[in-house]
């Protein structure tokens, strides 16, 4: 349905976004996951045609959209910090769009009713939106941006200021509204957690290109670079080098390591070359004679379903594992790896 | 002095004697003069009686008053908005070049605007020499001095300014994802405008019709040079009777019209503002501001900027150009016009040919003009920031004293300065010999705009903002320094230089308090055209041009003094 | 930030410190002192002798814009009589006059020079001056002296006469009118600007000519053919004389306006380059003109009073007299006074100005007023 081609943009002389392309299919949800500052948003307003890109064209169902006014597009976009109308009531703020499109007033009024009710905002109609709270805020957003019923949903960070339960909460409440509606929608943060709630895909941005594409669970077992794993959280690293090919080891500084390629079709390495590894947090066992890691635990923090310990190896690196009991704090401790939770990368 | 007022502040005991000062200011120097040429005015009446006239004298330049402000501003509102919008939109360069110079025409005396609206649309000012080569006319094919149409172009080449630095400032400071969530939203541009940017800049808007509407509807020297003798605002009428039929008792009268009115005006306005101002948390500076792109961009710019250009810089420029061309034919030998360019106008300026006691040197005519200006912005930003803070706390109080504040732009300045003289004629408050009453007198008029444009601002601040500083162990005058003025600075700016070019380029009051030994530029000015002579007429348009250039830089310096602590 | 309170600062320290010049140099000097080098300082030094010792009176005087002298004049008198004079311009001739009345209680001044024969029956009723008797009074022809009781006492006079284009009538062939009736004649169509009475001083002193010359009857009547020949009406002097007449350096389109006897020698005094002839000429008919006579007189109340004599004594004696012309260009009333050459040259005295005495101006005025605008502007 949309498609993004080739999109390049500079900002203040600088390239923002060079080359990003990707799609959108019929009642997908994206994410677009970057850090700040990487430019999704500004993809967001370009494709609401809030802003030109330098190079590239955006399509709706193979229609260019270079020549369609914002009013025109008929997409709906929620501003990061909702750029609610401060001079409107919440119901006005809903039936804006509608009236946009210069529908019967009762139909404006049900359609109101309709978008306040998905975001139980029903009894909040005829507040001012300045005497709203943080989360009560985003609803109207919310429910202003689906009352018109646009064929594409935007959200540009539109949990970013929330506390953190508020957001989960929020966040599983979009998921099934965006199931409900069907409405195909991009949806921008940097937050993973948010990203893996909602996704069906995720679109990783980096360097103002796309570094990754998949979705939550692909990208997250196997990220294609360091970066990828880095944003995802994923920051176990130890360098090392190609030892063998078959099985795959390597020798690094806390001894020797078996495990896999974490992109597959990585270009060949010779025996020799350096390379990191990722250690995953989880899986491990104390059976196997390889894949060894030994340390003092320095912190053990609770965390519900595990423990997260923080372990000082004898190289003096900190790593972070999740394990299923308390570890004693200051002792050492040595565990295995499943040789499926280390990947291997080609030195960036 | 300062410190003290300050330690106060600190200690928060003298709060209640902080707000008083603006009250007690405007007690002192314009309700207590007023009053008394009021109570003149009265008992005359008592004795004498009303006239049978003296209705129809009220009403008829009553009406014409309120038809020409509502006109005048009506015009200016249609050439200030899409000013104001280009102004609070766009980067272009030249931009802080052209609001400087749109500022210009607010401190120019009337008879120099005359002067040169003459120069440009006169029976023999350069358009209709154009047109009458051009077709070979023998008549001037423009005739548009003394009619209303002068009065009205006069109006909005004055008033712009004013549109353009409330409305432009806020528009700049306004969030743009609030239009563009109603473009998102479905809403053409227009429609965008309509429905979402004009009602969140509805306070300044107001404002900012309401002060060209009173500017309008007090007008003078507009009415009298360029509308000629068949209008008369009731100002005029004031001036009239006050000065050539000598009867203060309808002056009076008519004056206690003319501020009753200005109270109405000032109370509908504050009735159709209505529930008030939200605050909106203040962006990051400049962030809706975009260079020019597009073709759209380019033309709505370029328009703007052409018509500001026609309408603004064209008659300054006129007049400049004027100060520089030999004017006066070889006399006996008229026909042979001698033209060219000459600088002898501004050598004159220096040379007290005739040896009079009252010649002033250039530069003391312009010391004395910066340093009255100097004063007015002191003391009318100091108060306005008082007041501001006191209007913003929606007390009953603040609710009284909002109209009042109005009243100094609807007081006539002949009636003030009659007022003044029936008043302060004991030292040290001497009319003639305390050389503050002039920016006193200046910081009255200034004052209403000033906290026009502070109070917006101030009251944008979210309240977390201040009680965020006042945790963390700020006194208050602390918060005001670290985070009410910094907030506002720019505010602040716009503030200063309206009451800055107030003071410089006020004459009615300052006439009547001027002593002759510190005349300002504007006095300077009327003293050369009072009397015939080609140089005379030469010299005041020289120094005419003189109190351009020094409006403009000083504009210009305080304009960069706030760009430097913005940017470092 | 603390560059804008250091900016702020520095205003408010320029501000106190200029202040206090300020009231240093009140306190020291009243006549501007850069023109000093200019003035003639042999009649300085002549006259230091005669300097009392102590510190200078300060003498205070009235008047209105339009007023001005010479530097040396006055500081001749300041050291002969060991005082300072304060000169307080306060706005025009009606202004300054208000503001005498109204602070007549706790007058501003000791002197205040500048009612015309126009106002002088409101300023005589309003009770603001002494009389006094000056001797030089002597040397002063009756015909100026219209207050018998010398409250108020004649200083000059002034005629206000049709100034003319010459160069316009010349190019045109067309002859200068010789009256007011020629005025109205269709060859003179549109070629007249006049200042509206209302707010103009000589705009109402040429509507006095023509209520003189035509009665009250008939001046009306006479406006009206006027309008008919399409007289423009302009507000005040300066757009007159400086956008609308043709003579002066505006170069307008009317070449007669309403001005002064004395404008044309004006242009050429004022001039840069004096040229061989003025431009302008006056129409100085029978009845064309109408004679403003200016008086001076000492405020009631006064601590000042011997002082505030000797100044109107000077005001009258021949060295102010004959300082007066150039300065405000109006004529002495001092017989002895001998006026200058640019005037004798260039500028013509009417023999027979028209005459209104000044009670019946006070007393119809309004009337006048309301039934001219009638009748020209409505």
């Amino acid at each position: 349905m949309l498609e993004v081609q080739n999109i390049w943009k500079t900002y203040e002389g600088r390239p923002l976004l060079c080359g990003v392309s990707f799609t959108v299919a019929a009642g997908e949800t994206i994410c677009l996951l970057g850090a700040s500052g990487s430019g999704k948003s500004t993809l967001l307003r370009i494709i609401t045609g809030l802003e030109q890109a330098e190079q590239g064209v955006i399509r709706w169902d193979g229609q260019p959209m270079e020549a369609i006014p914002v009013h025109r597009r008929n997409f709906g976009l929620m501003f990061q910090e909702y750029a609610l109308f401060p001079h409107r009531s919440v119901a006005e703020n809903v039936a804006f769009g509608l009236r946009m499109k210069n529908l019967p007033r009762a139909q404006v009024e049900s359609r109101v009713r309709q978008a306040l009710d998905r975001v139980h905002l029903l009894a909040f109609a005829a507040r001012p939106v300045t005497a709203l709270s943080g989360g009560e805020q985003q609803r109207v957003a919310l429910a202003r941006a689906i009352a018109p019923e646009p064929r594409l949903l935007m959200f540009d960070e539109p949990l970013g200021a929330l506390d953190r339960a508020l957001k989960a909460q929020l966040a599983d409440e979009l998921r099934s509204l965006l199931h409900q509606l069907g409405i195909p929608a991009i949806y921008v943060t940097h937050d993973q957690e948010e990203a893996f709630t909602l996704a069906d895909r995720l679109i990783m941005l980096h360097d103002g290109q796309v570094g990754q594409e998949g979705s939550p669970q692909s990208v997250y077992q196997s990220p294609a670079s360091m970066w990828v794993a880095r944003f995802l959280g994923l920051n176990n690293f130890l360098s090392g080098a190609l030892l063998t090919e078959q099985p795959l080891c390597a020798q690094t500084a806390l001894g020797v390591f078996r495990g896999n390629w974490a992109n597959a079709a990585h270009p060949p390495v010779a025996v020799g070359s350096p390379l990191t590894l990722l250690l995953r947090p989880r899986g491990l066992g104390v059976d196997a004679v390889d894949n060894q890691i030994s340390g003092v635990v320095e912190d053990c923090i609770f965390q519900g379903e595990s423990f997260r310990v923080a372990l000082r190896a004898a190289d003096g690196s900190l790593f972070i594992f999740a394990m299923p009991q308390a570890q004693p704090v200051g002792q050492p401790l040595t565990f295995s790896i499943s040789a499926d939770d280390v990947q291997f990368f080609q030195k960036e | 002095m300062g410190k003290t007022l300050f330690q106060n502040m600190r200690r928060g005991v003298a709060m209640p004697f902080l707000w008083a000062l603006p009250l007690l200011f405007l007690a002192v120097f314009f309700f207590y003069p007023l009053i008394a040429i009021f109570r003149l005015a009265v008992t005359a009446f008592l004795e004498q009686g009303l006239g049978a006239d003296t209705l129809h004298e009220v009403l008829q330049p009553l009406e014409f008053t309120f038809w020409q402000a509502a006109l005048s501003t009506l015009l200016t509102m249609a050439v200030g908005l899409p000013a104001a919008y280009v102004f609070g939109r766009y980067r272009f360069r030249g931009k802080n070049a052209l609001r400087v110079i749109t500022t210009l025409p607010f401190i120019l005396p009337t008879v120099v605007v005359a002067a040169s609206f003459n120069a440009l649309l006169g029976p023999r000012g350069g358009l209709n020499l154009v047109l009458m080569n051009l077709f070979h006319l023998a008549d001037p094919p423009v005739q548009i001095l003394n009619s209303l149409a002068a009065i009205l172009l006069v109006h909005v080449f004055y008033n712009t300014t004013i549109v353009i630095r409330t409305v432009g400032g806020a528009w700049e400071q306004m969030d743009p994802r609030l239009e563009q969530a109603a473009r998102v939203l479905g809403a053409s541009p227009a429609r965008a405008l309509w429905e979402v940017t004009l009602p969140l800049l509805r306070p300044s808007l107001l404002a900012a019709a309401l002060l060209v509407f009173l500017f309008d509807f007090t007008s003078f020297g507009v009415i009298l040079l360029l509308g000629g003798p068949r209008f008369a605002t009731l100002e005029v009428d004031i001036y009239i009777q006050a000065t050539q039929m000598l009867n203060l008792p309808l002056a009076g009268l008519l004056s206690a019209v003319q501020m009753t009115c200005t109270l109405g005006i000032t109370l509908i306005a504050a009735a159709v503002s209505g529930k008030g101002l939200t605050p909106l948390a203040p962006r990051v500076q400049g962030e809706g501001v975009q260079p020019v792109r597009g073709w759209r961009s380019r033309v709505a710019v370029g328009a703007v900027v052409a018509l500001l250009i026609l309408l603004l810089v064209t008659p300054l420029a006129a007049l400049v150009v004027r100060s520089v061309t030999r004017l006066d034919a070889n006399r006996g030998e008229r026909g042979q016009v001698q033209t060219g360019l000459t600088l002898e106008y501004y050598q004159e300026l220096f040379i007290n040919r005739r040896q009079s006691i009252f010649y002033v040197p250039p530069i003391i005519a312009a010391r004395n003009s910066l340093i009255y200006a100097g004063a007015t912005v002191m003391i009318s930003l100091s108060l306005g920031f008082l007041t501001a803070h006191l209007l913003n706390r929606r007390s009953r109080m603040a609710r009284l004293f909002d109209p009042l504040l109005m009243l100094p732009l609807g007081a006539s300045a002949v009636t003030l300065g009659l007022g003044f003289v029936l008043v302060f004629n004991r030292p040290p408050f001497n009319a003639i010999g305390f050389p503050f009453l002039i920016p006193i007198v200046h910081s009255l008029v200034a004052l209403p705009f000033v906290v026009r444009i502070l109070q917006p601002a101030l009251a944008s601040i979210p309240i977390s903002l201040r009680q965020a500083a006042r945790v963390l162990g700020a006194s208050s005058w602390q918060v005001w320094r670290e985070v009410d003025f910094p907030i506002v600075s720019r505010a602040a700016l716009v503030a200063a230089v309206f009451s800055f070019t107030i003071s410089l380029g006020e004459f009615g009051a300052t006439s009547f308090l001027a002593r002759p030994e510190y005349p300002t530029l504007p006095i300077a000015i009327y003293r050369f055209l009072s009397q015939p002579g080609a140089l005379n007429y030469g010299q005041a348009l020289a120094m005419a041009s003189v109190l351009l250039a020094i409006c403009a830089i000083s504009i210009w310096v305080l304009e960069r003094v706030q760009w430097d602590t913005l940017s470092s | 930030m603390k560059k804008v309170f250091g900016f702020l600062f520095v205003i408010l320290g320029v501000i106190v410190l200029s202040a206090c010049s300020a009231a240093v140099s009140s306190a020291t000097a009243t006549v501007s002192a850069p023109s000093a080098a200019v003035m003639p300082t042999s009649a300085v030094t002549a006259t230091a002798a005669s300097v009392q010792s102590g510190s200078p009176a300060t003498l205070t005087v009235m008047t209105h814009d339009s007023f001005a002298a010479s530097t040396g004049v006055i500081q001749q008198f300041e050291q002969q009589n060991n005082v300072k004079l304060q000169f307080v311009p306060s706005g025009d001739a009606g202004a300054a006059l208000n503001r005498a009345i109204l602070s007549k209680d706790a007058p501003l001044a000791d002197v205040f020079y500048g009612v015309d024969n126009t106002f002088l029956s409101r300023a005589l009723s309003g009770g603001i001056y002494e009389p006094y008797a000056s001797p030089a009074l002597a040397d002063i022809p009756a015909e100026f002296k219209l207050d018998a009781q010398n409250f108020a006492l004649p200083v000059d006079y002034g005629d206000v006469c049709i100034n003319y284009d010459k160069a316009y009538f010349t190019q045109k062939n067309l002859p200068v009118p010789q009256s007011l009736e020629d005025l109205t004649k269709p060859v003179y169509k549109g070629l007249l600007v006049v200042e509206n009475p209302a707010t103009s001083s000589p705009g109402t002193a040429f509507l006095l000519a023509t209520v003189a010359h035509f009665g009250e009857q008939g001046y009306l009547e006479y406006w009206k053919a006027l309008r008919q020949n399409d007289v423009v009406v302009v507000n005040d002097w300066e757009t007159a004389y400086y956008t609308n007449f043709a003579g002066s350096s505006g170069q307008g389109a009317q070449p007669m306006v309403i001005s002064y006897s004395s404008s044309p020698a004006a242009e050429v005094a004022l001039a840069k380059t004096p040229p061989k002839e003025a431009p302008t000429a006056s129409i100085v008919a029978p009845d064309t003109c109408f004679r403003q006579v200016e008086f001076v007189g000492i405020l009631k109340g006064t601590k000042n009073r011997a002082l505030a004599e000797k100044f109107v004594d000077f005001m009258l004696s021949k060295s102010f007299q004959e300082d007066m012309p150039l300065q405000m260009f109006v004529y002495p009333v001092n017989k002895n006074a001998k006026v200058p050459d640019v005037f004798t040259q260039n500028a013509q005295v009417p023999t027979q100005p028209a005459h209104l005495d000044y009670q019946s101006i006070e007393k119809n005025r309004d009337a006048w007023l309301k039934a001219w605008n009638d009748a020209v502007i409505k």
